[in-house]
Formats: C-alpha cells, structure tokens, sequence
C-alpha cells in the first residue's frame, strides 16, 4: 500500500523528524485558507501516488493565499498522469542549502532490509545510483540483531564532506527511519531531498513509504485510507473489496484464471497470437462459486471487454464449481459477451457437462482455447 | 509433520499426502493435542511432536497471520527442512525466519509454495496434483503453482517424467531459489535434465543464469518465463511478481537465460520439444 506524501510527513514527524509546516486541503478556499496561515510564499503539492508528480506540473509554487486558491482550483479534479488531484499540501517553502537522500528498503535478493544515504540527494538521485554509486553509502542490516546506533553512524562516516554535526543529525534521521521502517512494516521508507536548510537543520522535503500489503492486517491506523484516492481504476478498486488479485490492461479480451503464473502465461499466449488482454484475474486456489461469479461479473461489466478468456487447471480448485460461477454469472449479465473456457482438473466432467448447457464449450488445451479466443 | 494439520486445508492435503506415500509421523496444533487427523496424532507443540517421533521435515498449513510464528518453532526445534505452503507472510517476518533458519543451516522451501513431489520415491509435500506427474529424469524448479502443474502435464504426456519438482514460492522473499536448486540437481542422479519455470521480478532467474554461465551446472536446462505482457510496478498475483523500473522484466530474464545457452520455450506447450532436441 503506497501512503501519500502528507500521511509519510505524518509518521515522521510522529517518530520526531522535520517535516516542512504545512496542512492538507481539498478545495481552493481551504487552500487559500492554509496558506494565509503559513504567511509566506507557499509549495502546493498535488497528493497523488505517482512518481514524476514534479515534472507533470503536480508541485507549484504560490506567493500569496489568492494566487494559491487559483491555482489549486485548477489543480484539484485534474489529472497528474492519470490520477486525479483530490487534495494538496500546501507547504512553507524551505531554503535549502544542500539535498541528502536516506532510506530504507526492503532488499529481496539479500533478504534483508536495505539502509542507504547520501549527501548527493534530490531529483538526479537515480542518475546518481547508476554514475556515481560510491556517493551512496549502503548497510544491509542483520536481521537477526538489528540496526544499531553505532551502524548508522558507520555508515553516516562514509559520506564526504559531512560536519560533525551534520553526521549526528544525519545519523539520527537513518537510525529513526530503520524504525518506522521496521515497527510500520514498510517495504521503502525513503526521504528525498532530506533537505539541509539554510539555518542547518535537516527536514523531510518530501517523503514516501508503501507498507506491505501483507501486514496490513496488523496496522488498524491505516484502515482509513482511502481506497479511491489510491492510483487504482474503479474496477481495481472494486476487486480489491472482492479479494480479487485483479490488475487493469488496455485491451479487449478478459482473462479469468487459477494461478498467477498461469494467468500470466495466458496473458502471454493471447499476446502472442495477436489479441489484446483487458486484464489479469487471479481466482486462486480452491476459489469458491461466489467468488467466480464475482470475478466474472467483474471482468464482462468493463465496457471495453469484448470475450472472456477463462483458464482452469484445476488441482484444489474444482471445475464444477468453476462452472456454477460462471453460469450465475452469465445468467445475471444483461449482455451476452462471448466466453471461451478451458477447463481440465478435478471435476472437469460435470464442470463441462453444465457449461456445454448453457451453449458453452470447454477446451482442453490452453493454447486451442487461446487461439479460439484471439479469432473471434 | 504438518503444522495446522486440524485447519481445512491441513487435513485435507494430510489425506493427500498420505495416500500418496509421504511418510508423516505428526501434526501439530496449539490446543488440539491427542486429536488425530487421518490416523495421525496431533500434538500442541513442534517439541512435544519431536520428542515423540522422528520428524525431519514439517510442512506449514497455518494461516499467515500465525504462520511465522509456526515457522520460528519448527527452527527452534531444530527441523531441517521447512516447506511453508501459506501466502501471503508479511516481509518483515519472513526476512527474520530466513536469518534464523540459515544462521542454523535449516532449509526454508517457500513461503507460497505448493510443495515438492517426488514421483519414484512416492513423496509429495505440499499441495501438488499428483496425477500430473510421473517417475523419469526431469528436474522442475518453479517459482508458480498451477502453471508448474500445466507444464508437469505436457511433459508427461511426451513420454518423459519428473525426478524432482520443487516449488520455490511466488513470494518475494523465499527460502531456496533456482541456484540452489540447480546446485542440488547437479549432485541428483535421478535428474538428467532440468526445467526453469520462472516470471517477471526479482533477479533469481539472472543469478541462475550466471551460474549456468559459469560452468556450475552442466546437464541441460530449459526455461519457461511468464510474464511478458504485464505492465511495470504492478503486483501480478504473486507477491514476487512485480517489475520495478527496469529490473525483473521477462525480457531481462530471457535474455539472460539465452545468453546463458539456456533455451527458453515461447509456449508452455513447447517444453517437452526443447527437453528432447538433440544438444
């Protein structure tokens, strides 16, 4: 789960990093509002989950409340590559001196969370990354003991040119960012610029964390986030109520099926033999006949799907309710869109027997009943 | 033994694997003590089941909230292989049992896997239609589930046969992966050649590729690597299954595999073709 700028500001300023003074608004007099309040020229920033917000006209500058509100009337409702502005953060501007980079991610290769810091921050961090990687210091932390006070300063000491003070308060920040990282049960905590104002002090400029999905489950404080102001389409949102792993593609041809590598196989395949696919639907293992029915209904109600791919190779998942989950489906669906099947597995018999009573035939081969599909 | 042997899909999958021929000796739930499941007697703890009987293995059927913990018990009683079947186990957790297991020498096969079958011996751990394989020379290490089983069927309906089938999990931060696998097939003497099932994320295939590179692993290998058509940064089921900016593509993996000498099959369907081609 990707958190917006302002509930990242949030919990580092919680866990006692600085954050720029700011507050979130949604409509232009709140805005106006805020920024009387900050009484200096103001940064609006477009709360979106999309990375390249900046260069997409997402971050503007404003010098007095009226300007603030003109422009946050343009802002809000527009699109910033292709989520919609609903709210803004409108911040003190900062005088920065010098733009440092920390955070701490998960690494999967080593299997272990990722410490990283540099006094080389800001938008060319990733040019950074690939021409000059010795200007980011990295520690990977032992998972079984921790990171240490000690280790965050070890790792602060092999950045150039830093004062003693600046290492501290750097050294403090990396240390409080392990962390949140660790107790918020985030896949990145990443702060870039960690700005060093003009008066030395580091503030967060801007910050980003995604929690894993996985720990959701013991993070309640997150439970209001709301789902439509993620970068999720309507129906993605929609299958993630349903606890369907469901991802929206640009094309015609709905794919159902039992396994993510099955289902992106098939993808593969449609592709392949020159069709479109519309989207990617895992039903899982063992999927019962409400959630086929739900799936079905999910992918034939988007207005650009034009036939229905459904791939079964059914071990734990049992093809005759496959079957009823799909006639509830075609049965409930005003209009009629072409469903093409394959189905083998437990229960394929009576599985097959009920869709061919419904004028459906049931393929054998993934490949055949791919191509049966893209030919349509 | 298994672990969550008394939940719905622990006792289902214990009737599977015993029919099969796995031999287990235990189950373990907190608080069903001296139940049985399938004629097999259930414990509150890992440790009181080891006590009792000679368990090497156990097989995890706990749900994800749980399940680390289930993990961490089966470490600290010291069993050597842990084959953790359950999705969806926060990162954090598993990055800690995967320390811990390795820092005791412990293998970790998963988490999200559908086990390990092995076809001559008569043994299957985990959730893996059975029908789907039988006894030969094929070595299968994949990262998926259900498409491991579509590809297990074409190659035996060519005739050809499994040695070993080991699902490495769909998850991002797994326990054995394809170098260590291909490792251990190179010292099998059921396994003449090998098939990699892998998908877009992370740089495992990669890392095997460099191996085979290298000389490491000498009998053949061929590759299937799903994943072609899905878009950057979005999660594709599997937990492991993501692009990020441009590492973990299919194209990275493919090419990387090819370069290697390592065909790779543009069809399920096409693997028993590349496993029989003339080297």
């Amino acid at each position: 789960m990707k958190l917006f700028e302002f509930e990242a500001k949030n919990i580092l300023q919680k866990y006692g990093i600085a954050t720029p003074a700011g507050a979130i608004g949604s409509l232009p007099e709140e805005v106006e509002l805020l920024a009387g309040q900050i009484g200096r020229p103001v940064m609006l920033k477009s709360q979106v989950l999309v990375s390249g917000r900046g260069k997409a006209g997402g971050i503007i500058s404003a010098s007095n409340p009226a300007e603030a509100r003109r422009l946050a009337a343009k802002l809000l409702g527009s699109e910033i590559k292709g989520s919609v502005v609903r709210s803004i953060l409108v911040e003190e501007k900062v005088a920065i001196a010098a733009e440092f980079y920390a955070s701490v991610a998960v690494d999967r290769q080593a299997k272990k969370y990722l410490v990283m810091a540099s006094t080389s921050g800001g938008v060319d961090i990733e040019q950074v990354a690939l021409t000059a990687p010795t200007r980011i210091a990295r520690y990977y932390v032992p998972p079984l003991t921790g990171f240490n006070r000690e280790a965050a300063n070890d790792l602060i000491a092999q950045l150039p040119n830093l004062s003693q003070d600046d290492a501290v308060a750097f050294g403090d920040v990396i240390h409080i960012l392990y962390r949140i990282a660790w107790e918020g049960d985030a896949e990145l905590v990443e702060i870039n610029p960690l700005a060093k104002s003009t008066s030395g002090k580091l503030i967060a400029c801007d910050a980003r964390i995604i929690v894993d999905d996985n720990a959701l489950f013991r993070h309640p404080e997150l439970a209001t986030h709301s789902l439509s102001q993620t970068g999720d389409t309507v129906t993605e949102a929609k299958a993630k109520e349903q606890k369907l792993a469901y991802v929206e593609l640009d094309g015609d041809i709905g794919i159902i099926g039992n396994g993510a590598g099955l289902v992106m196989a098939t993808l593969d395949l449609v592709q392949l033999f020159g069709g479109k696919p519309a989207n990617f639907l895992d039903i899982g293992g063992g999927a019962g006949v409400e959630m086929i029915k739900n799936a079905v209904t999910l992918v034939l109600s988007k207005p650009e799907v034009k036939s229905v791919l459904i791939n079964i190779f059914g071990g734990v998942t049992r093809c005759d309710l496959v079957a009823q989950g799909i006639i509830q489906a075609h049965n409930e669906f005003a209009v009629r869109k072409p469903l093409v099947v394959r189905m083998v597995g437990t229960n394929e018999e009576a599985g097959t027997q009920m869709l061919n009573q419904i004028g459906v035939h049931t393929h054998t081969s993934m490949e055949e009943a791919i191509r049966k599909v893209t030919q349509l | 033994m298994v672990q969550g042997i008394t939940g719905n899909e622990g006792r289902f999958h214990t009737a599977s694997m015993l029919g099969y021929g796995t031999k287990i000796v235990a189950g373990v739930t907190p608080g069903r003590g001296g139940q049985q499941v399938e004629n097999t007697p259930v414990y509150n703890t890992v440790a009181e089941a080891v006590s009792r009987h000679k368990a090497d293995t156990s097989a995890i059927f706990v749900p994800a909230r749980f399940a680390p913990d289930a993990v961490l018990e089966a470490i600290d009683a010291g069993l050597k292989t842990i084959v953790v079947i359950t999705e969806s186990i926060p990162q954090k957790d598993a990055i800690f049992f995967m320390a811990k297991a390795e820092s005791q020498g412990i293998t970790i096969i998963g988490p999200n896997t559908p086990g390990i079958i092995n076809p001559a011996n008569q043994v299957h751990i985990g959730v893996m239609p059975t029908r789907v394989f039988r006894p030969g020379g094929v070595g299968m290490i994949s990262r998926s589930g259900t498409l491991t089983y579509e590809i297990a069927w074409h190659i035996s309906a060519a005739g050809l046969g499994q040695s070993t089938c080991v699902g490495l999990g769909g998850d991002a931060i797994i326990g054995l992966d394809f170098t260590r696998v291909l490792a251990m097939f190179e010292r099998d003497e059921e396994t003449r050649s090998v098939v990699l099932i892998g998908e877009i994320g992370g740089n495992m295939e990669e890392l095997a590729a460099e191996y085979i590179q290298e000389g490491k692993y000498r009998k053949p290998v061929v590759a299937y690597i799903a994943g072609r058509a899905a878009p950057v940064g979005k999660r594709m089921g599997h937990a492991g299954a993501i692009i990020s900016g441009d590492t973990g593509t299919a194209k990275s993996k493919i090419e990387s595999l090819l370069a290697a000498g390592v065909p790779v099959a543009d069809k399920p369907s096409d693997i028993p073709k590349l496993l029989t081609k003339p080297l």
